[in-house]
């Protein structure tokens, strides 16, 4: 742990004393069916034209980490370049049988599970890449599960910038307040990836992340 | 890999586990008593809570166990702690020192195999355990 903080400090004063950074790697992390990989295609969309995953209302869709490098924002006059990562959703149990009330053949939901399990520990590993990272969570549902607390203080310890999306906004069983209330201590915003709700916003918050990288 | 098979449940047993069981052992110890209670089916009432890293190790090595223990599917997990918005600054200082010297002990940490455990409905406020 030790060693990684001093890695992204001694990577963060390289970039600040001998070159601009050419890109920051922002990461979309949280649990799954949040929204992470909806809202990576959002901004992908926005700004290059392309999605950047396939999104599914079945849980653990991304079951490998997928990145577009070099993807501009414009916001306000001011340009900036990113490495969007989405991101396995992480979870502390995963059952086959889950996915076979889905429909799912026996073999087919084994393998699922089998390359979720893989992707979680993929997306662990990702975390010391990182420059900054979106935690997406799913307004509609309790924020105050273990999984997101989890990720928040693997951020924390490792200095790394959050900012948390309250996702689904559009449903009406979204609670922004809850969300807030539950990490008070940083920016929250609420959108829909979906819809592209309170997007400028969320470009906005971005753009503050990417300052303190 | 030796495939075992998680031991079937016949009934429920919570097994407190006072902080001073795991103070001195490394993380990798730590996190290897914790799952193999967990694979006799047995719910962990840990005092105090693991270091954030220790959790985020605790879901890999999880995920790990879930593809080579049959019928094992992960764990639910919860951590109850005091509210650090609503305490002055000496006693955020005094908390903070405390954790420095003998970790984190004002926290409750609940572990459960998820084949027992449905889920874990946390509130700032409550803790609400679904069992299967």
């Amino acid at each position: 742990m030790a060693i990684r903080i001093l890695r992204n400090f001694t990577k963060r004063m390289f970039s600040i004393f001998f070159k601009k950074k050419r890109q920051i790697s922002l990461g979309f992390y949280g649990p799954p069916n949040a929204g992470k990989t909806s809202l990576a295609n959002r901004i992908c969309k926005d700004w290059t034209g392309e999605e950047l995953g396939k999104v599914s209302s079945i849980a653990h869709e991304t079951r490998k980490v997928q990145f577009r490098e070099e993807v501009e924002i414009k916001y306000k006059e001011r340009s900036l370049k990113f490495k969007l990562v989405d991101t396995p959703g992480i979870a502390t149990k995963i059952d086959y049988e889950d996915f076979m009330k889905k429909k799912m053949k026996k073999k087919q939901a084994q393998k699922r599970a089998k390359e979720a399990t893989q992707g979680i520990i993929e997306a662990i590993k990702w975390l010391d890449d990182m420059d900054a990272v979106v935690v997406v969570v799913d307004a509609t549902e309790n924020p105050y599960s273990q999984v997101n607390i989890t990720i928040i203080g693997n951020l924390i310890s490792r200095k790394i910038p959050v900012l948390v999306v309250a996702n689904k906004i559009d449903l009406k069983k979204a609670d922004v307040k809850k969300v807030e209330a539950a990490f008070p201590e940083y920016d929250v915003v609420g959108i829909s990836a979906k819809s592209g709700k309170n997007m400028d916003e969320f470009y906005e918050s971005m753009f503050k992340i990417a300052r303190k990288v | 890999m030796v495939k075992k098979r998680a031991k079937s449940i016949r009934g429920l047993t919570l097994q407190f586990m006072p902080y001073t069981e795991i103070a001195k052992l490394d993380s990798t110890e730590r996190i290897k008593k914790l799952l193999r209670i967990i694979l006799d089916n047995k719910v962990i009432i840990l005092q105090g809570r693991l270091k954030t890293e220790e959790e985020t190790r605790l879901i890999e090595d999880t995920m790990i166990m879930i593809g080579n223990i049959k019928g094992f599917k992960g764990v639910e997990l919860a951590v109850i702690a005091q509210d650090s918005e609503n305490i002055n600054l000496f006693q955020r200082f005094k908390f903070g020192l405390a954790k420095v010297l003998v970790g984190q002990q004002d926290a409750i940490t609940i572990i459960g195999p998820a084949s027992i455990v449905k889920e874990m409905r946390k509130d700032p406020k409550k803790l609400e355990i679904m069992m299967r």
